[in-house]
């Protein structure tokens, strides 16, 4: 069944198109990659879904009810959907514990030591659980991330949206955060995750989407998009990727 | 884990014990030079052909010591006011800085109200709204109208109330979209965005600032004794007019000095330790 499903997307800002008739679908428990250039619309069609950004025209299902409906409830839609960004976006004057129970206390109602009990458990799963106390400036940047992982999942959401998660980090510790992500897969978490790394998206994405000036060109399993691509516009991109050094 | 055991090198050695001879150096320097300008300034003043008289009238022991307790009476008065409008200007800039902030159609009206309650206070002189409050209200002769001191004190808290709004409001805008764009993807509304992700950093940031304000603020509450109610300065006034001298105002400024001088360690306390926090960081 499709989780998510987005039908003709349009987004402007100040008259230049940056989603243009967007379409695309999430069935629940896949993992969708997202990729295209810088500027290609992929952090915008994100934020679309979490209703961060209004849209222009178009169409957003979550679990068959539309969001793009300006009726509905925006934070409660944001509750189903965890969002992670390429600059962690941590809170600087909470602890991590504070920044992971937040919303389960202030969102939830639940009590204190329920959400720590919770988040104490998901931060010894990823190893971070000597941190509890820590505050985000004296994490690395590997920890910082993999503690916006564990901020997001403490809403027990029902769709996980990553934007360029690893972009930020050196590349000694992109390893730890991918392996989150592998061990979310495993416990079958839908993700639509934006990305520039073509081997973790060949790897872990059911489904990989180029897009390319606010457009799906061109999408389907990953073998196919990233090995055999049929669009000239695919093969431009994938050929930089090459040069680049990062596939 | 136990550092493993480090002996300095010789090189490590011999920079500390210059290290050490450079500081040892700095502190004789400091204190000769202002040994040598103390004593230049000792010289200069009392060596003025009119030292005698100005001592006389400025600094007559005696004269302090008599007026002391009427000042001291008055000083208790700017405390209390400094306490009372300080917390009510604080929590007014608040209020209006956060109304500022709303988005929408229906808060327009709020909006409207809140800035020009800032445009109309910044600019106003205090001693003006001083006068219309504590003169002009009461002139209306309306029941339970409340005393001249709290009127007074609602002028304080109104003029100071819009500088603060303008400080809480730079705060806020200081704090980046995407800090408002992770705590709204968490589902939280907008209030508890304001509450426990955007404000506390905000209040933080301008911590400096605000304090300023109130060490501003602690000269200004004096300013209420034009309508009456005698302060500090009012009690000097009253007192060098009686003894034909000057030496209540030393008292009084010295008194305020003092009054002030906590206030401005803490200021200057908390501006060193969000100067670090954001270098550190
Ligand atoms: N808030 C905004 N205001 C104006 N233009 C924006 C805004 N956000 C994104 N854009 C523009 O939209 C286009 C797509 O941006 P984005 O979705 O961030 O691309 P990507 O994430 O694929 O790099 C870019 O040209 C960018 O300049
Ligand atoms: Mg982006």
């Amino acid at each position: 069944m499709a989780l998510l499903r987005c039908r003709g997307l349009r987004k402007e800002f100040a008259g230049q198109v940056v989603l243009d008739r967007l379409d695309l679908t999430v069935d629940e428990h896949r993992v969708v990659a997202l990729i295209g250039a810088s500027g290609s619309g992929k952090s915008t069609l994100l934020r679309c879904v979490n209703l961060l950004e209004e849209v222009d025209d178009g169409t957003i299902e979550l679990d068959g009810e539309d969001i793009s409906d300006p009726r509905v409830d925006a934070d409660r839609v944001r509750r189903r959907i965890g969002m992670v960004f390429q600059a962690y976006n941590l809170f600087p004057h909470l602890s991590v514990l504070d920044n992971i129970t937040l919303a389960p206390r202030r969102v939830h109602r639940r009590a204190r030591a329920e959400a720590e009990a919770q988040a104490r458990d998901l931060l010894d799963r990823v190893g971070l659980g000597a941190k509890a106390h820590a505050f985000p400036d004296g994490l690395s940047g590997g920890q910082q991330q993999r503690v916006a992982i564990v901020r997001a999942l403490a809403n027990s959401p029902r769709l996980m949206l990553l934007d360029e998660v690893t972009s930020a980090l050196d590349p000694e510790l992109v390893g730890e955060v991918l392996t989150m992500i592998r061990d979310l897969k495993a416990d079958g978490m839908t993700m639509v995750l934006a990305t520039h790394e073509m081997g973790f998206a060949r790897e872990v994405a059911d489904e990989v989407c180029f897009l390319d000036a606010g457009r799906v060109v061109e999408s389907g399993p990953p073998e196919q998009v990233l090995g055999e691509p049929t669009q000239a516009r695919t093969r431009q991109f994938l050929r930089r990727i090459i040069e680049a050094g990062r596939l | 884990m136990t550092p493993r055991e480090h002996t300095p090198s010789a090189a490590q050695l011999r920079r500390s014990a210059y290290r050490r001879r450079q500081s040892v150096h700095s502190v004789l320097i400091a204190a000769f030079s202002t040994a040598a300008l103390g004593t230049l300034l000792v010289v200069a003043v009392t060596g003025a052909p009119g030292w005698d008289r100005v001592r006389r009238s400025f600094l007559d022991p005696e004269i302090g010591a008599d007026a002391l307790p009427a000042v001291l009476d008055g000083l208790w008065l700017n405390v209390r006011l400094l306490v009372c409008c300080a917390a009510g200007a604080l929590l007014l800039g608040l209020v209006i800085a956060v109304l500022r902030t709303l988005r929408g159609p229906v808060f327009f009206p709020v909006r409207a109200l809140a800035a020009g309650y800032t445009y109309t206070f910044r600019g106003l002189p205090l001693i003006i709204v001083l006068y219309l409050l504590t003169l002009g209200v009461p002139g209306l002769r309306l029941q339970g109208m409340p005393s001249v001191l709290v009127l007074g004190g609602l002028a304080l808290v109104l003029t100071y109330g819009g500088y603060l709004a303008e400080v809480f409001r730079a705060g806020i805008e200081s704090v980046h979209p995407s800090q408002l764009a992770a705590a709204r993807s968490l589902g939280l509304t907008y209030r508890q965005t304001m509450r426990h992700v955007v404000l506390p950093q905000a209040v933080r940031r301008v911590a400096p600032p605000l304090l300023n304000d109130v060490v501003a603020l602690q000269k200004d509450v004096g300013l209420v004794s034009l309508a009456g109610p005698i302060d500090a300065v009012r009690a000097a006034q009253i007192a060098t007019a009686q003894s034909f001298n000057y030496t209540p105002y030393v008292v009084a400024g010295v008194l305020f000095v003092l009054l002030a001088i906590p206030l401005i360690a803490v200021t200057d306390w908390v501006t060193l330790r969000s100067a670090r926090r954001q270098s550190g960081g």
